[in-house]
């Protein structure tokens, strides 16, 4: 039978975000840290 | 019996301070997300890229407290990716870059003036409904505008065609124009290549 199944990995394996990237995303989270004042929101990010 | 802690409940916690619970979101929806971001892009750096993004966001937003508890959490964040993949999208196409990777393609950076086979379709699709609403005007605005667009005549030479003023012209075409406009929007056409 013909193969009609692709043999480019990129497109046939099952894609899930790495555990490196879900690990930066945990770091950004704790880093993270919103502040406010005087009704205005600040963005800290204290690694 | 596993029991399965409903997603506004996660967001709850995090809100709450509970770094544990972005993470059981997170890997809840990787492979959904995922997918979803590839199917779109078809590039798995650029996926990983958008996915990083959207989650950024989304942990800005949750902290920020800024969360409409309202909608669901799956479909709030599909939203989010779908927005950062069509900026991906507008800015590629502004600023195209090119790279040194094994997929560098020379004749990505050749080209010819000529428009490809799909937008010569659609060039041709425009023309065509074009002439079929010009032919819908009143016939002293159609008469005005094929000499302007398409013999390329000035207003005086339109004005001593015509024997009609420069001004009657000029208000023909506007008119011309503004029906045109109507009657795109009316029979709601794109007419963009």
């Amino acid at each position: 039978m013909e193969k009609i199944y692709t043999e480019d990995k990129n497109k046939t394996a099952l894609v899930k975000a790495k555990p490196e990237t879900i690990q930066f995303l945990l770091s950004y989270s704790k880093s993270l840290k919103i502040t406010e004042a005087n009704g205005l929101q600040f963005e800290s990010n204290l690694n | 019996m596993v029991v399965q802690i409903e997603d506004s409940q996660l967001v709850k916690q995090y809100i709450q301070g509970d770094e544990r619970a972005i993470e059981a979101l997170i890997n809840r929806h990787n492979s959904r997300l995922t997918g979803f971001i590839y199917s779109k892009v078809g590039d798995r750096e650029l996926t990983e890229d958008i996915f990083q993004d959207t989650f950024m966001k989304v942990i800005r937003t949750l902290k920020k407290g800024a969360y409409n508890e309202e909608g669901k959490f799956l479909p709030w964040v599909m939203r989010i990716a779908h927005n950062l993949v069509i900026d991906h999208f507008r800015k590629h196409n502004r600023m195209p870059m090119y790279n040194s990777k094994e997929s560098y393609n020379i004749f990505s950076l050749l080209g010819d003036d000529k428009l490809n086979a799909e937008k010569q379709l659609i060039k041709e699709q425009i023309d065509s409904d074009l002439l079929k609403m010009i032919k819908e005007l009143p016939e002293d605005q159609q008469e005005v505008l094929e000499m302007r667009i398409y013999k390329d005549m000035s207003f005086k030479e339109i004005s001593d065609n015509t024997g009609v003023s420069i001004n009657t012209a000029l208000g023909r075409m506007r008119y011309a124009l503004i029906n045109l406009r109507k009657l795109v929007e009316a029979n709601s056409i794109v007419l963009t290549n």
